[in-house]
């Protein structure tokens, strides 16, 4: 037996959403994951969001490619449909999908082994396309499933746990998102669900590429001292710049704030983004001042978390393909096939 | 002697690649399709976008041989760089046509043709004063010239000018005039028309002139494909773009204007095979064009796909390999590497269309095999007919025809508590139903992955688990084989024990090879082989006949390997006939081949 399913009984009191779901017809299987894992803590902020938008979960399909993170969607929206594909190939497939039926909200897991090595190139190229989906990354530095090599987004410098030490430079892949063009970008850390949660939300609401790179620490290969990558670390160097709260259209604002220190943001699909400052400084709408404060910090030896990027009039693939809105799997024969008699007339004209 | 011919000649075109050539060079082809006599024309060129040597060949044949034949009666010899390749390739009693503005020394050509020279760079540059127009209207000079002698209507040139210029009117009377000095300068120097002559005929009927790549696209277009993602590579590229020209023309929505389509070029070979198995598992009709490397780059999705069962269709346009090999020449070099693509225990449909009139019909019906057996289908064309215009039977569309979706389970079926299983094998043939992505808010969902899983879709490393999935692969593979298009068998006029086995473009040279090899007495059953994997009729003409010819365009005789592979046929019962070059095979080639190994002595098989 290599999956276990949860037993079905929950609660009777279990709250519901506007759906009539519990937050347990967003989970999936028991996780597989070693014990403590922060990749267990995404899939839980995966289901707390998908559950507080009132998603009907089979309108989600859920991507991945290769290693402990892509294992992940096993363990949420057990009642979407997933696809676990080729190592670092996850960014096409799910290209592919969503262009096969546009109306579904695509999210796509991964980890810095599968998106920042062998998938860079396609992770690169599925953000500069603008496909609407929300593509999480969970970064822990190492390949945990081949037992603690050192992944692309290791930095320099730091420690393997058996001692060994990085000496190739990091690829941040938050840097590299903002810089082919996504329009949503937001970084957090899994032990943090106050910020991930909300960060979530307004990735799923988005259309176009929400990228979030979630730090997530591997308790069994990259927690310890030396580690830039582990608990104690990610906390005493997290620098969040705002913190997100995302609302249902027209919804009142409820908590009050002092005058400056709050930001509201209409999406496309009229859902509004209330970004409270951390930062003052901080212009969350700005892509260049946005990829200048993130070297700034990071040469400082922080990580900058929050939303740090988020474009309002973001395009996507299909809008850039003119394809129409039905999606492209629904069309039937007569909307497909040109027919006998448009095929008479081309023979007639290649004679 | 010089040669006589009417309507049964090759003649060839040496130029320099990016000269303008190409368009004059089709001029003429058509020109004699357009009086009714038979022509196939190959385009011979390099990697190389300006200087290097291109050849253009038409063969003229009122008997309908399609097929490269091999020799060269008229060479048309406009490539200094060439020369002498090219005189040599003329055969004895041919002619030559040259430009005969620059003096060439005597020994540079031969005693045994006829040679027509006409000093056409002359002749421009005392007409026209812009350098371009010289060296294009030189190419419509010598078409013209070439018209005269032998005995092309110019009427029928006229015609075409007019069609192609269709639009820029201002072009068709300065290229009607350049047609008309070429004739009259060619009536000034020579007896026109020579020994090789076009006759009006009427052998043309209603068969259409076209490409295969471009055919196939545009069967996918009928075959209601939404979905290409692609990456530029020779000899492939043109399917792309191709299903990009179709779809603009019969694929935009009247009312929205919007697209019933979508085109991507994607970063890589993976990436383009990573996205059609993408929308194939969401229930889009999708493909990829490709040639050789790229097939090598798809391997691993390849075996995703089949082993997760998703529709996909794979265009290959073969060239020459291995590597970069022969990029811009013609072979059947990737069987091999389709029908077993990736790692583990895999096999792949393969479709092996012989003209563009296959390619169309292989590439509207590859989307219904692929999702009716729910796993990549390989369209196996080749640059032979992937890039030259080929006469072919006009494309044919029954209006009552549907596109088949297989096996998918609906959100109704789901709803009135139909059983769903991802890979259970309910009736029997390994074909499991599937479920697009949404389609019931509580059923039918299930999880895609490469690993092994049980038959409801649950991951499992159970060996049992493995094997049966393994096994029902099987099961479904013999389901393809009473699927896929059969063999088509064209008996001897006279009972043999000979056999010959072929496929894809390897056939109008095989058709005429088998009538020139009755001629000498030499009987065969011939056998075109149209799908991997072998229908049962295959095996059964293979046990029918003591020897069997394998006749391909690869070194290894791949399909031979297939052959003895699937069949577990003796290894020495079938004859390896190979080609491989990367020229276009020939009916000489396969006669001198057949023939030869017929009259070897000593030459027996066990029963």
């Amino acid at each position: 037996m290599t999956y276990i399913a949860k037993p079905k009984l929950h609660h009777p009191q279990l709250a519901t959403n506007t759906l009539g779901y519990t937050r347990r017809d967003y989970e999936g299987t028991v996780s597989t994951l070693c014990a403590g894992c922060g990749h267990d803590s995404i899939s839980a902020a995966i289901i707390q969001a998908c559950f507080d938008l009132d998603l009907p979960p089979h309108r989600i399909a859920k991507l991945s490619g290769i290693g402990c993170s892509s294992k992940t969607p096993t363990y949420f929206l057990g009642a979407s449909h997933g696809f676990n594909t080729v190592h670092g190939r996850m960014p096409s497939v799910l290209t592919g999908a969503n262009l096969a039926n546009r109306d579904l909200i695509y999210l796509g897991v991964s980890g810095d082994g599968d998106s920042a090595s062998i998938g860079l190139g396609q992770f690169a190229h599925a953000i500069r396309r603008g496909v609407n989906m929300v593509y999480v990354v969970a970064n822990n530095g190492v390949y945990g499933l081949t037992k603690g090599q050192f992944s692309a987004t290791a930095d320099r410098d730091s420690a393997s746990k058996t001692g060994a030490i990085n000496k190739d430079s990091a690829i941040d892949m938050v840097s590299l998102a903002l810089q082919l063009g996504a329009t949503y970008v937001a970084r957090s850390f899994s032990g943090d669900k106050e910020q991930l949660v909300p960060l979530l939300r307004g990735a799923l609401s988005h259309e176009g590429a929400a990228f979030i790179d979630c730090l997530s620490p591997c308790v069994a290969f990259n927690n310890h001292a030396g580690s830039t990558k582990g608990f104690d670390f990610i906390r005493e160097h997290n620098a969040a710049v705002n913190q997100l709260d995302v609302m249902e259209p027209r919804a009142p604002i409820t908590a009050s704030y002092p005058p400056g220190a709050l930001e509201t943001i209409e999406q496309h699909d009229g859902s509004v983004l209330r970004l409270r400052k951390l930062e003052q400084d901080y212009d969350a709408g700005d892509r260049l001042s946005a990829m200048t404060y993130l070297q700034e910090r990071a040469a400082q030896g922080e990580i900058v978390t929050g939303l740090l990027y988020l474009d309002q009039k973001a395009r996507d693939l299909h809008e850039n393909l003119g394809t129409i809105a039905t999606p492209l799997n629904s069309l039937g024969d007569a909307e497909l096939c040109p027919g006998r008699e448009a095929l008479e007339r081309l023979n007639a004209s290649l004679r | 002697m010089p040669l006589e011919r009417i309507n049964d000649f090759v003649v060839r075109f040496a130029n320099v690649n990016g000269s303008g050539s190409a368009s004059a060079n089709t001029l003429f082809g058509k020109s004699i399709l357009r009086m009714g006599v038979p022509v196939a024309t190959r385009n011979v060129f390099p990697s190389n976008i300006q200087g290097l040597p291109t050849w253009y060949e038409v063969r003229v044949s009122e008997a309908g041989y399609l097929g490269s034949r091999g020799g060269v009666d008229l060479m048309v010899a406009m490539n200094p760089q060439t020369w002498d390749k090219d005189i040599a390739s003329i055969e004895p009693g041919g002619y030559l046509f040259y430009d005969s503005t620059r003096a060439i020394p005597h020994d540079r050509f031969r005693d045994d043709i006829t040679v027509l020279g006409l000093p056409l760079t002359e002749f421009c540059a005392r007409e026209y004063a812009n350098p371009r127009s010289r060296q294009l209207f030189k190419n419509i000079i010598y078409v013209g010239a070439l018209a005269a002698l032998l005995d092309i209507e110019l009427a029928a040139v006229e015609k075409l000018i007019g069609e192609q210029f269709k639009g820029k009117d201002k072009l068709i009377e300065p290229n009607i005039q350049a047609l008309h000095m070429g004739a009259k300068l060619a009536h000034e120097h020579f007896a026109c028309p020579i020994g090789l002559r076009v006759r009006r005929a009427d052998k043309i009927g209603d068969r259409i002139v076209i490409e295969g790549n471009s055919a196939a696209a545009l069967g996918a277009v009928f075959g209601g494909a939404t979905v290409c993602a692609w990456y530029p590579i020779t000899p492939s590229t043109s399917v792309a773009e191709a299903f990009q020209r179709w779809s603009k023309r019969f694929r935009v929505d009247p009312v929205t204007g919007k697209n019933r389509y979508a085109i991507v070029q994607a970063e890589d070979e993976l990436a383009s095979i990573g996205m059609v198995v993408g929308a194939g598992w969401n229930g889009a009709r999708a493909f990829t064009s490709t040639s050789g490397p790229g097939i090598s780059l798809m391997q691993e999705f390849l075996g995703l796909a089949y082993f997760a069962e998703i529709p996909a269709v794979i265009m290959n346009v073969q060239r020459g390999g291995p590597s970069t090999g022969l990029p811009t020449r013609t072979q059947q070099a990737d069987l091999l590497s389709c029908a077993y693509a990736s790692h583990g225990d895999t096999r792949h449909v393969l479709l092996l269309p012989e003209d563009p009139h296959e390619c169309f019909v292989f590439g509207a019906q590859s989307f219904d095999l692929a999702d009716r057996l729910q796993t990549p289908v390989f369209v196996m064309l080749d640059l032979d007919i992937g890039m030259n215009e080929r006469l072919c039977n006009p494309l044919p569309w029954d209006d009552t025809r549907r596109l088949d979706r297989g096996k998918v389970m609906t959100a109704e079926e789901l709803e009135a508590g139909k059983d769903f299983g991802r890979y259970l094998d309910v009736d029997g043939d390994g074909i499991a139903y599937r479920t697009y992505p949404g389609t019931h808010p509580t059923r039918g969902s299930y999880f895609t992955r490469g690993t092994t899983k049980d038959s409801r879709a649950r991951y499992s490393e159970e060996g049992k688990d493995y094997i049966e999935n393994m096994d029902r692969l099987m099961r479904k593979w013999d389901t393809a084989k009473t699927l896929v298009p059969a063999p088509i068998l064209r008996p001897a006029k006279t009972p043999t024990d000979l056999g010959v086995i072929y496929y894809g473009s390897t056939g109008p040279s095989m058709d005429e090879a088998a009538d020139l090899l009755e001629a000498r007495g030499i009987h065969v059953d011939r056998l075109r082989v149209r799908a991997f994997p072998f229908p049962a009729e295959v095996m059964d003409f293979i046990h029918a006949h003591e020897r069997v010819f394998v006749v391909e365009q690869n070194r290894d005789g791949q399909l031979r390997m297939l052959l003895i592979n699937e069949g577990e046929i003796n290894p020495a019962k079938l004859i390896k006939t190979v080609h491989y070059d990367g020229s276009a095979i020939t009916a000489r080639f396969i006669v001198d081949s057949i023939a030869r190994a017929v009259a070897a002595p000593g030459r027996h098989l066990a029963a």
